[in-house]
């Protein structure tokens, strides 16, 4: 069942993130996109995240693909123009990459190639709108057609922890109004406040026009913790969160993360509106299994079409 | 016109006063005919330009990309956002409202959503912004307001084209003859030394 599929069924979606490989090789993704098969409906496969140069997202795409996996490419506006966006779709649909994620991306600045030209020709919203056109009107930016026209699956990310708090949803309003199909949060650590931004979502209609998952993320050490607080944008880690991890002995603080991610996951489920979760965890994918079995999500959706 | 690199600005003019100057500046047949009289001469255009740049650098921190946005964003000018965001803004802004990008400073998108909300204006910033159309960088976008040439710059139709306004003016034809007349010619060494270190801080 592919994450379209999924969504539309109206069944709990999980979707799960991988990072390409620094290097010219496959064979890491591919394993690790076949251990997660059974696990998740689909999986991100990241664009040079956090702004360093990994292998392309289209061609990790196309090895999760070959893996018996949905992947989720990954498009962001930082490196290339809407001459080359729009191409990239072409190629990826082409080559039966179905959803794609599109996201602002982060600045060059906070990467491995800090003198790189910032390019944000288009932004999140210009660049869903353009994709939208191009699979329903058939048409380019330029106004010229497309034939055949892609198929895709049109996603967003939203932070609903960053301000202006209350402009948000409205926000995820303009992604979804531009084309947004699905939307996959920022880390929720605060399910309150990951509540008060759903109320608003819910109040503009949002959740009936575009599938919502959670994203959540499992703390490994302390020093990914502290990294992800102070040095990842838009990430927010409540002092009660922070405590709770710092409590624990050294040795103990992967388990515990574990067990938090899992907390999370039943929490958000249990909010109306709320379609599945997306479990934030390129570099450590291997948490997956542990993390949903502790939230009491089995390994069964390989198995229902008989994957 | 080569632009500089984009630094969020807090504009220096009050939003109260910003909106009653765009009631006294709103285009009609006088600033129409004004307009083309400025237009008809390429001297006095170029100076009528440059007193724009003057003046809205110094009130936004104007950067003349020609398409401006600040009617509909309470007066901020998001050009000065460093990823150059005409929608709203990023999910990396700081929980104190600051820019990921210059800490120091405030999100442009969070002083727009303030100072639009402050005047009842917060239905603005729903608007869909097009793709900005990076030839027309060094216009003033004064002229090309009074004669309605930047009427596509964003809709509140989703239904509508992304590319009414800037691409589809091009029609099928190539853009090889308008990309060499940007002039905005990058510098020879990207400062290679600088690849290396993975810091956040450049």
């Amino acid at each position: 069942m592919s994450l379209r599929e999924r969504l539309a069924s109206g069944s709990f979606a999980v979707t799960a993130e991988i990072a390409p490989p620094r290097g010219a090789g496959t064979e890491k993704i591919t394993r690790t996109a076949e251990s997660l098969r059974d696990w998740v409906d689909a999986v991100n496969v990241t664009d040079n995240q956090g702004a360093n140069v990994r292998m392309a997202s289209w061609a990790g795409s196309l090895a999760v693909l070959a893996a018996g996996l949905d992947p989720i490419m990954q498009m962001t506006c930082r490196d290339r123009n809407r001459i080359a966006l729009q191409s990239d779709l072409l190629g990826a649909s082409a080559l039966g990459v179905r959803n794609i994620l599109v996201m602002t991306g982060d600045h060059p600045k906070f990467g491995d190639h800090p003198g790189a030209k910032p390019v944000f020709d288009v932004d999140s919203v210009q660049l869903l709108w353009t994709l939208r056109s191009m699979r329903d009107q058939h048409v380019l930016l330029s106004g010229r057609t497309v034939n055949p026209a892609p198929d895709c699956f049109l996603g967003a990310v939203e932070n609903p922890f960053a301000p202006p708090f209350e402009f948000r949803a409205e926000r995820l309003g303009k992604k979804v109004d531009a084309g947004a199909q699905f939307v996959q949060t920022q880390y929720v650590f605060d399910v309150a406040a990951f509540g008060r931004w759903l109320e608003q979502v819910r109040d503009l209609g949002l959740h009936e026009r575009c599938s919502i998952l959670a994203g959540v993320g499992a703390v490994r050490s302390m020093r990914a913790l502290d990294y992800m607080r102070d040095k990842v944008p838009g990430v927010v880690v409540p002092d009660d969160t922070y405590r709770r991890m710092q409590a624990v002995p050294a040795d103990q603080t992967a388990a515990e993360g574990v067990k938090l991610a899992a907390e999370i996951i039943k929490q958000v489920a249990e909010i109306p509106g709320v379609a599945g979760v997306h479990l934030l965890v390129a570099g450590n994918e291997q948490a997956v299994p542990e993390i949903l079995a502790n939230a009491g999500i089995q390994a069964t959706r390989g198995h229902e079409d008989g994957r | 016109m080569p632009a500089a690199s984009p630094v969020p600005v807090h504009p220096r003019l009050g939003v109260r006063v910003a909106y009653r100057l765009q009631q006294v500046l709103r285009p009609g047949p006088g600033y129409r005919w004004l307009s083309a009289r400025i237009e008809a001469s390429g001297p006095v255009r170029a100076l009528f330009t440059g007193a724009e740049h003057e003046v809205k650098s110094g009130l936004f921190g104007c950067r003349m990309c020609g398409q401006c946005a600040l009617p509909v964003t309470g007066y901020v000018c998001p050009m000065g956002c460093p990823k150059e965001l005409r929608n709203g803004p990023c999910g990396g802004v700081g929980e104190d409202g600051s820019c990921e990008v210059y800490p120091d400073r405030r999100c442009v998108w969070v002083d727009a959503y303030e100072r639009a909300a402050s005047q009842g204006r917060v239905a603005d910033l729903r608007l869909l912004h097009r793709p900005v159309d990076h030839r027309r960088f060094g216009e003033s976008s004064w002229l090309n307001y009074w004669q309605g040439r930047d009427e596509g710059l964003w809709t509140d139709d989703p239904k509508m084209s992304p590319g009414a306004s800037t691409e589809a003016s091009t029609g099928a034809s190539p853009g090889a003859s308008t990309e060499a007349s940007t002039g905005a010619s990058p510098g020879a060494s990207p400062g290679a030394s600088t690849e290396a270190s993975t810091g956040a801080k450049s």
